[in-house]
């Protein structure tokens, strides 16, 4: 699925990464806890957290992770996305909660899930 | 890649968990520029990330050790923190000293070492109780 059709799945915003909209993704990870996104490996890999700070976008980068969905409404601060957009990495938003976001990206055919060893 | 041996020391700043991976994120582009395979790369990078992440949350910070040849990639985060008292149980997933205001930042949650050891192909740790702890993590770029 492109991040043009996850955004508009998800009713989201896109606050950075115009670039990757046309990116596949193949898998979806949700999740808050970090280290439980880098134990979790998978290529075309989008993130969905409820966490807001600079280590979102970190890990992201770590994992080669070229787009974020911030749930709930969650509007990472203007430096944070300034870091995100320095790292080729796209940002949303949406007002869905985690449950409902993951359960409307499985609906919509994202539905691979990722090896833990 | 053509090169001999490259050596790059970080410095991880204590307390300052916002900045935190900056180290990290420099490897990771280097490694990149050098040529490195993807998959290494990454693998280099998380566990990296790890490391730097638990010298911020346990040590105060620490500094960073980066060795590249030909052969391998080599890490070493020295740190001058508390030690690890039982190195065993804190191999294990879940378990965790970290305070609840690190898992608000989305860490702490006993997963730092795991993944480590999940993706270095050598993970070499030596702790004191009260002095500190050197984690060495290694990364073949060949087969033999």
């Amino acid at each position: 699925m492109k991040a043009r059709d996850i955004l508009s799945v998800l009713d989201a915003e896109i606050l950075t990464g115009d670039e990757n909209l046309d990116m596949e993704f193949y898998a979806a990870c949700g999740s808050d806890l970090m280290s439980d996104v880098m134990a979790y490996v998978k290529e075309n890999v989008v993130l969905l957290t409820g966490l807001v700070n600079p280590q979102v976008i970190r890990t992201a980068e770590m994992m080669d992770i070229k787009l974020i969905v911030f749930i709930r409404g969650k509007r990472p601060e203007e430096k944070i996305v300034e870091m995100a957009r320095e790292k080729g990495i796209a940002v949303m938003t949406t007002n869905h909660p985690m449950f409902i976001a993951c359960g409307k990206l499985y609906s919509a055919g994202i539905t691979e899930r990722g090896v833990w060893d | 890649m053509t090169y001999g041996i490259i050596r790059k020391d970080f410095v991880i700043p204590a307390n300052d968990f916002t900045i935190a991976g900056e180290a990290s994120s420099c490897v990771k582009k280097m490694l990149i520029q050098l040529g490195v395979d993807p998959q290494k790369v990454k693998k280099t990078a998380i566990s990296m990330y790890e490391a730097e992440i638990n010298a911020v949350i346990h040590a105060n910070g620490g500094i960073a050790e980066v060795e590249i040849d030909r052969n391998k990639i080599l890490i070493r985060i020295k740190d001058d923190g508390p030690g690890i008292p039982d190195l065993e149980l804190a191999m294990q997933e879940g378990y965790t000293t970290a305070p609840d205001s690190i898992r608000e930042m989305g860490f702490g949650a006993g997963m730092g070492l795991p993944n480590m050891r999940r993706y270095a192909d050598k993970l070499e740790i030596r702790t004191e109780v009260g002095k500190g702890t050197i984690v060495e993590i290694t990364v073949f770029l060949t087969d033999n």
